[in-house]
């Protein structure tokens, strides 16, 4: 029995090309999922869906111009983060309608670029679902370079970022850069998204930033340990989804975010004091429970961005 | 870097030799043209005491923020020890209404005490054990040392306050602002934040307070900042806490009650001054305290 599961695991990483998608989807499932702690946390689920479609058209000039489709995701990607933060700040236009006139307007933009090539479906599919398979050396140093330097950066900024996140007001009085930590933040997660687009593609990256988060969040009520989780979570996804899409013949991005929707099931109803059945046992016993994340996130629409004040 | 327990912004402050610690000239706030606090003009000594009353919407937490320089400025200026305070916010620490604080957030009671040291820790830095020190330290003084470990949204509403209160004095600031710190607490932690004003007064820092709890204020306060959307009257409590300051405070005939040797409970009028149409945008909305009798003792 055991023989088997172990050989079921193993047996896909025989071929070069499951090897370097391997590696691709454990550095892609950490740093979402440690990122993915300050969307949930901070309701930025819309933005960064928002910035995932920015980065399309970016990508797609880069890919047309035969240039490097990663420094265009970049610039596209930093230029979205700087416009959402003025935005915000400025106030004129409901910063929600900003953002989706600017991300929907970018990715039509995108669409309509694509549309000039000849392989026009085969090469959109490939943008907006990911192609893990097809990564190479070259695409996974890049993502363990970037992906190490947003993950250093989480470490070295916690202090700021948690202050920033938990309690804008008191940051800024006590001197931090409220402006700039959140311009880093944007920053951070189109990063982010940039590495995960060649494992999960455009669409379903946002998927990656919310549910490992989310089912951490379910787990623990620290935040560096719900950052690791978070990250943990990510990467078990990647792996187990890598494996069962290779079985299956199916889908790989569709099947990684599949497997961390499974897992926020199953937390959600089975999670020691956050879950459902816990939940409900202590209303029963008539102790006080804690509130569901899940609840957390859905209520918190005031949270939805820093608007700079 | 600066990780001595000790009080060390308060011995850098004295010699600055100055008798108005904390100034405030001819304050006008305004979010995009709309004036929301204008003409606001205090003196505040080292060991005050200031307690900002008036109604919802008269811009109490608006002067805190002020002070905090987190607030648009757009005439006069706020300085500490002669110096524009939005320079000086880690001498500066602020209580924030409850109302405001997202109580899910995965963050402990100790977390929450040690966000206060941040601005001793600097930059990419972590904070030590000295810090430590001082969060063990103000804990036990709140009282709140057993429940460290507790995620703050399991607290009661008056330990929540008491963890607010206890990240300010880890912070070692010169100056305490605390916004509505007396709302909906128990008696347990109305004592401590008396026990922390007095001793903060005695340890010469500025305590400013944004309440509508009058009684609080009486009794608590040195001197009185009656605030209606501007500055109604500023001066030593026995002097502004009269039956026609607080009329013109709240708009309108103010009905003082309370036995005789007690302190006073102020019943607000029904017409608010500040026309209904007009939403404001700084305070935070509580709608329940509006029609509710001013200066009820929590206890």
């Amino acid at each position: 029995m055991m023989e088997t599961i172990v050989h079921w695991l193993v047996e896909p990483f025989a071929h070069a090309f499951m090897q370097r998608a391997l590696i691709e989807v454990i550095l892609m499932g950490a740093v979402t999922g440690a990122i993915g702690t300050y969307v949930v946390l901070r309701g930025l689920s819309f933005i960064g869906d928002a910035l995932s479609h920015a980065i399309f058209p970016g990508v797609v000039i880069a890919f047309l111009l035969g240039r490097s489709v990663f420094l265009g995701a970049l610039a596209f990607g930093l230029l979205t983060s700087a416009s959402i933060v003025v935005l915000a700040t400025t106030r004129r236009v409901k910063e929600d309608s900003a953002i989706g006139v600017l991300f929907a307007g970018s990715f039509a933009l995108g669409v309509v670029l694509i549309s000039t090539t000849r392989n026009y479906s085969r090469d959109l599919a490939a943008f907006l679902f990911g192609n893990v398979l097809g990564v190479t050396t070259t695409d996974i140093a890049l993502s363990a370079a970037v992906g190490g330097l947003v993950l250093l950066l989480l470490v070295l900024l916690h202090k700021e970022l948690l202050l920033v996140a938990f309690d804008r007001e008191a940051a800024q009085a006590m001197g931090v850069p409220v402006f700039w930590v959140n311009l880093l933040l944007l920053a951070m997660i189109s990063l982010t998204i940039v590495v995960s687009l060649s494992a999960v593609g455009n669409i379903l990256v946002v998927a990656m930033l919310v549910t490992p988060a989310a089912t951490a969040r379910l787990l623990t009520d620290r935040l560096p340990i719900m950052l690791g989780l978070s990250a943990a979570i990510g990467a078990v996804s990647g792996v187990v989804g890598l494996v069962i899409s290779y079985h299956a013949n199916v889908a790989a991005g569709g099947t990684i975010v599949l497997v961390a929707t499974v897992l926020f099931g199953l937390v959600w109803l089975l999670a020691p004091s956050h879950g459902l059945i816990a939940s409900n046992l202590a209303r029963r016993r008539g102790a006080p429970q804690a509130e569901s994340a899940s609840a957390v996130i859905l209520e918190r629409p005031e949270a939805h961005m820093p608007d700079g004040r | 870097m600066e990780t001595v327990p000790t009080d060390h912004l308060s011995r850098e402050s004295v010699k600055d030799g100055t008798d108005e610690a904390l100034v405030i000239r001819n304050v006008t706030v305004a979010y995009q043209q709309k004036v929301v606090l204008r003409g606001v003009n205090a003196r505040i000594e080292r060991g005050q005491v200031i307690g900002i009353i008036g109604p919802n919407g008269g811009g109490k937490s608006t002067l805190l923020k002020a002070i905090l320089g987190v607030v648009p400025i757009v005439q006069g200026s706020v300085t500490l020890f002669g110096r524009p305070s939005a320079t000086l916010r880690h001498r500066i620490a602020y209580v924030p209404q409850r109302e405001v604080i997202d109580w899910d957030f995965p963050v402990t009671v100790w977390d929450v005490v040690m966000m206060g040291r941040y601005p001793h820790v600097g930059w990419l830095r972590r904070p030590g054990a000295a810090d430590a020190l001082v969060v063990a330290q103000v804990l036990r003084q709140v009282g709140m040392w057993e429940l460290r470990r507790t995620q703050i949204g399991q607290l009661s509403g008056g330990q929540q306050q008491r963890v607010f209160v206890a990240r300010a004095l880890a912070q070692a600031a010169d100056v305490l602002l605390l916004d509505e710190p007396f709302n909906g607490i128990d008696s347990q932690t109305q004592e401590v934040i008396r026990t922390i004003i007095d001793s903060g007064r005695q340890a010469g820092k500025i305590v400013l307070l944004a309440t509508h709890d009058l009684v609080s204020a009486s009794c608590a306060c040195d001197c009185l900042c009656c605030l209606n959307q501007r500055l109604v009257s500023y001066g030593p409590t026995q002097d502004t806490y009269t039956a026609a300051i607080l009329a013109e405070t709240y708009g309108g005939p103010v009905i003082m009650l309370g036995p005789a040797g007690s302190a006073a409970t102020v019943v607000p009028p029904h017409t608010p001054s500040h026309p209904p149409h007009a939403p404001h945008p700084v305070e935070h909305p509580h709608h329940r305290h509006i029609h509710e009798p001013l200066g009820r003792e929590h206890e």
